[in-house]
């Protein structure tokens, strides 16, 4: 691209236009203009027959809103762009936004915060950058970062979290970070330590929104059923018997990509780099050739190696609404707060379905209970890793198991370093017996699913 | 950077997916006029604005204010007292250089006055807080001009749309969960060849767990109707008893254990769907019935000609059943077998769509049109989803204003639920009698909240009255909507900035269904619904 030569150019013109275009008072100017806040004021300072019992009209709410409540929003893509502006607009200034992202060109089509020439920029930078010159006043404070980066900390200063996010492992990592700052005092929960986590998710046509308080609501794992695990095309099929134009590509990019190495040793497969797919996509040609299989394109091919999910601003605009008329509610106690989910499909007409999830008794995530594993005593630690990934209530990623014997804490697997796996390997083929593992054992399982490690209980059965 | 084709599939891959090609170049064609740039306004634009709108073009008279400027994202303050066409019309053009903006700095009811005929040249009209006159006014014109008309507010913690158009006829609904097309009750020809071609019990191991599912449920339904005096497993038990059939012809192993054959347990999982009968449903042999499908003239839509058209293949070619669809699920087999099975499907497809091709041709020469005008591409399409096409007709403003026309049944029944959506509409329809009445909306002002309770429930009395609605409108609701003060809280606009946008590029794709024909959105409950008023 011609462009990318003088990028940082190119950048400050368009940050001089746009300074042009929106502020007049300059940066760090917060006066508020005459007007500024009556549509938001009316739901702060009226009563009426509908508000939260706990509702005080009062000239000072809005504020509160303005300089005191503290906001976090994880993601600054499709959701976070909507939510950036529909939390600024409804009076929020003190936001921080994380995002471990930077721009993709085909982010634009929906996420209104960013132009071509962002491209390759951090999202979370971008984003914040432009709220707060398009709004004066909000102080919108980007973090370029993993959500993992951060410790109890960082969380811990917000009064309302809201995840616009597109990764069920990093919902659940974040789920698990607000249930570990819950403090019980003998045994009752102190409800000054619960930070509500609203969360919005969309896909094509359809979304959801959901109110999480974290210990008293249903959680991400308490529903994690809802989410049944994605299947991929069995390895026979890919392998040998492909019947479809995605098999095809599956097939390059699992079996043959590994053998060929076309771009160098060691050279992964970048979904993100065009040279990359137009190998694949040449190949999985040749394969569906082969078989007689038509319908290999490259957009099929990018879709499949890249595993996309289709996005429209329509649905992002829906559910970040959603998300962001709870914020405001639980910030300002003007209204009840959803209980609990919400659904959205506008395929066929629009579809919304309102219904309160339920905690799960025994979520691994919230219910303090310590989990059961029951498995007979020749059961081999194989068998423990395969239910702790499979199972739909717990879909670990690589767990890692480790347990107190003979006064010491050893690990029994992991497989997210190299040289404990290799170490802890035999460890999979010998029986619970083997081990040394007794019954009601305590099993510490760590995964990136979780901040905290699960504590399990082993039942040896007879 | 230069706009290529190549990166205008880029930027929008992700919504290419799901309307393809060929509906970004319907959008890219269209000319949208927004009414009124507030906060709904210019959510629903910038909606539009970044999938790749042809142009739009703002019509608003009205001056920027300090409120208009805190609740849009799409107004800065250095353009307060600036006209708001003008203002809003910067900020989202900058948002895709594809796109044209465009702006008229006047009052739609001037332009109603002097020059109704402006709003003919656009694809879809989109009204946003427009008082009850102006919408009414509006409507005619749009509906007289077969103008697709697209009426929003936003009302504190309310949301409203209302779609008028006579007659919109969608070809690719997309639907979430389309039954398969397979004739396992009626195989044709080719199909019942392709199945007699396969003898299970003469097969190897390997090619007996690599058949389709297909065949064998063809092969055993086969087996059954020897047995059962050639009726189809009819009730649960009958059909229960057909799954054990198919299951007692997994191979067993030397030791008399079955083996692990996938394909006979999707057999078994997919019989109850399979033994569905072939048969066109009620939705479409309306369509079929409809008048426009009998009175076919040199005006009549390609639609209506191609519905036509396989009406005529029904009756005479299809032995009462649609053109085959073509497609197959992905079933466990190996791919010589899936690929020849799938190819059966996907010939017969081609053949009925020639038939189809036919009747279409003899239809436009009956009314001196080319064949061209209608394509092949064009015809295949409409086979393919001619299980699936749907038509939507919504009833006029004039209808669901007028005493004689309203809908009262809706109204009344809805009603029983009193805190549904339904009192809402009633609502809406209540402060914008206020606004006639008083030249504004109810409790703006603080010290107007108390004293307009009373004035508001008169207008809902006398709306209820007029319309003979024998329903009771609860007074907190009455209150509530002085409460709001005709506020715009920027969430509720952005909620039906994106459902408005969506029901748009609907209307101009022509693809998935639009709603019939009022919706509302209730922020306080995240609760919808929609009525057909």
């Amino acid at each position: 691209m011609a462009d990318a030569e003088e990028p940082e150019k190119k950048r400050r013109k368009i940050e001089e236009l746009t300074e042009k275009m929106a502020v007049d008072g300059g940066h760090g100017d917060s006066g508020d203009w005459d007007g500024r806040w009556n549509h938001v004021k009316k739901f702060l300072e009226r009563p009426g027959p509908f508000t939260h019992p706990d509702f005080e009209p009062s000239i000072e709410s809005l504020g509160f809103l303005l300089e005191t409540c503290k906001i976090l929003v994880i993601g600054a893509g499709g959701l976070g762009c909507e939510l950036l502006k529909n939390l600024a607009l409804s009076g929020f200034r003190h936001i921080h936004v994380v995002d471990m992202d930077t721009i993709d060109i085909s982010n634009l089509n929906r996420q209104f915060l960013f132009r071509p020439n962002d491209v390759g920029r951090p999202k979370a930078d971008v984003a914040a950058d432009f709220v707060n010159n398009r709004i004066p006043g909000c102080k919108v404070v980007p973090h370029f970062n993993k959500i993992q980066d951060f410790d109890e900390s960082f969380y811990r200063q917000f009064h309302i979290i809201v995840c616009g996010l597109d990764s069920i492992i990093a919902r659940r990592w974040m789920n698990g970070m607000l249930i570990s700052l819950l403090s019980y005092n003998d045994g009752v929960l102190d409800p000054s330590s619960i930070i509500p986590l609203i969360d919005g998710g969309t896909e094509g046509f359809k979304g959801n929104a959901r109110v999480i308080l974290p210990g008293m609501t249903a959680c991400i794992d308490c529903t994690l059923a809802l989410y049944p695990p994605q299947i991929n095309f069995p390895m026979c099929t890919i392998a040998s018997m492909p019947r479809l134009p995605e098999h095809c590509v599956e097939y390059v990019r699992m079996l043959q990509w590994p053998k060929d190495e076309p771009f160098g040793e060691g050279v992964g497969l970048d979904g993100d780099n065009p040279e990359h797919i137009q190998w694949v996509f040449q190949r999985a040609h040749e394969r569906a050739a082969d078989y007689n299989i038509t319908g290999v394109t490259y957009r099929l091919t990018q879709g499949v190696v890249k595993r996309i999910i289709p996005a429209v601003a329509s649905t992002n605009a829906v559910i970040a609404a959603a998300c962001s008329t709870e914020v405001f509610k639980m910030a300002s106690s003007a209204y009840i707060p959803l209980n609990n989910y919400l659904v959205f499909n506008d395929v066929d007409g629009l579809y919304t379905y309102t219904f309160e999830a339920e905690r799960k008794e025994n979520c691994s995530a919230c219910s303090q209970v310590p989990q059961d594993l029951q498995f007979p005593p020749s059961a081999k630690l194989q068998e423990v890793l395969e239910y702790l990934t499979e199972n739909a209530s717990l879909q670990m990623k690589s767990p890692a198991i480790t347990a107190t014997l003979e006064g010491k804490n050893k690990t029994l697997y992991l497989q997210t370093v190299a040289s404990i796996e290799e170490r802890t390997r035999p460890n999979l083929c010998k029986t619970l017996k083997e081990l040394g593992l007794s019954d009601g054992q305590e099993l510490a399982v760590a995964d990136i699913t979780t901040p905290q490690t699960v504590l399990f209980k082993l039942k040896l059965t007879s | 950077m230069a706009v290529t084709k190549a990166s205008k599939d880029q930027k929008y891959d992700r919504q290419l997916r799901l309307w393809g090609d060929h509906g970004q170049e319907e959008l890219e064609n269209a000319h949208v006029c927004l009414i009124n740039s507030t906060a709904s306004g210019t959510e629903i634009l910038k909606n539009l604005v970044l999938p790749g709108i042809g142009a739009f073009t703002i019509v608003d008279g009205h001056k920027v204010s300090g409120q208009d400027v805190g609740n849009n994202f799409f107004l800065s303050n250095n353009s307060i007292g600036r006209n708001r066409a003008q203002a809003a019309t910067e900020l989202l053009q900058e948002l895709n250089t594809d796109v044209s903006g465009n702006f008229v700095e006047e009052s739609p009811e001037k332009l109603l006055d002097n020059d109704p005929e402006f709003f003919h040249r656009f694809t879809l009209v989109i009204g946003v807080q427009l008082p009850e006159s102006t919408c009414l006014r509006l409507g005619s014109v749009l509906w007289n001009a077969n103008i697709p008309f697209l009426v929003c507010r936003t009302y504190g913690l309310v949301g409203y749309m209302r779609l008028v158009v006579k007659e919109h006829t969608v070809i690719e609904s997309h639907p979430d969960n389309a039954l398969e097309d397979l004739r396992l009750d009626q195989p044709f020809a080719e199909l019942k060849n392709h199945i007699q071609s396969y003898d299970l019990e003469g097969m190897g191991k390997k090619n007996h767990s690599h058949t389709p599912w297909i065949i064998i449920v063809a092969k055993y339904l086969e087996k059954w109707f020897s047995e059962h005096n050639f009726q189809f497993p009819k009730n649960y038990k009958e059909k229960e008893a057909f799954k054990q059939l198919i299951r007692q012809g997994i191979l067993k192993s030397e030791k008399g254990t079955p083996e692990d054959e996938e394909n006979f347990e999707e057999a078994i999982k997919n019989v109850n769907t399979a033994l569905n009968p072939t048969k066109i449903s009620s939705g479409v042999d309306d369509i079929f019935n409809g008048e426009q499908c009998n009175d076919i003239t040199s005006q009549t839509p390609a639609f209506w000609v191609m519905t036509r058209a396989v009406r005529e293949f029904v009756h005479n070619d299809g032995g009462g059943n649609l053109p085959v669809r073509g497609s197959i699920p992905d079933m466990i087999a190996d791919s010589e077998k899936f690929i020849t099975l799938q190819n059966i499907y996907r010939e017969k497809a081609m053949q009925d769509a020639s038939v189809v091709s036919k009747h279409v041709e003899s239809l436009l020469q009956s009314v001196g049109k080319p064949s061209e005008s209608i394509s092949e591409q064009d015809i295949k399409l409409f086979c393919k989803n001619a299980a699936f096409l749907r038509v939507v007709r919504c009833r006029s403003l004039v209808e669901e204003y007028s005493v004689e026309t309203v809908n009262k049944d809706a109204i009344t029944s809805c009603m029983d639920s009193a805190d549904g959506e339904m009192v809402l509409y009633l609502m809406l329809r209540s402060v914008d009698r206020f606004y006639q009445q008083h030249s504004r909306y109810p409790g703006v002002y603080n010290y107007q909240v108390e004293e307009d309770i009373s004035k508001l429930k008169l207008c809902v009395n006398s709306l209820l009255q007029e319309y003979s609605l024998n329903v009771n409108v609860k007074d907190d609701y009455i209150h509530e909507f002085c409460r709001y003060g005709a506020s715009e809280p920027h969430t509720v606009a952005s909620f039906l900035g994106g459902s408005a946008a969506q029901e748009a590029i609907k209307i101009i794709t022509r693809q998935f269904v639009p709603f019939n024909n009022t919706f509302i959105y209730n922020a306080m409950s995240q609760t919808t619904a929609t009525f057909q008023l």
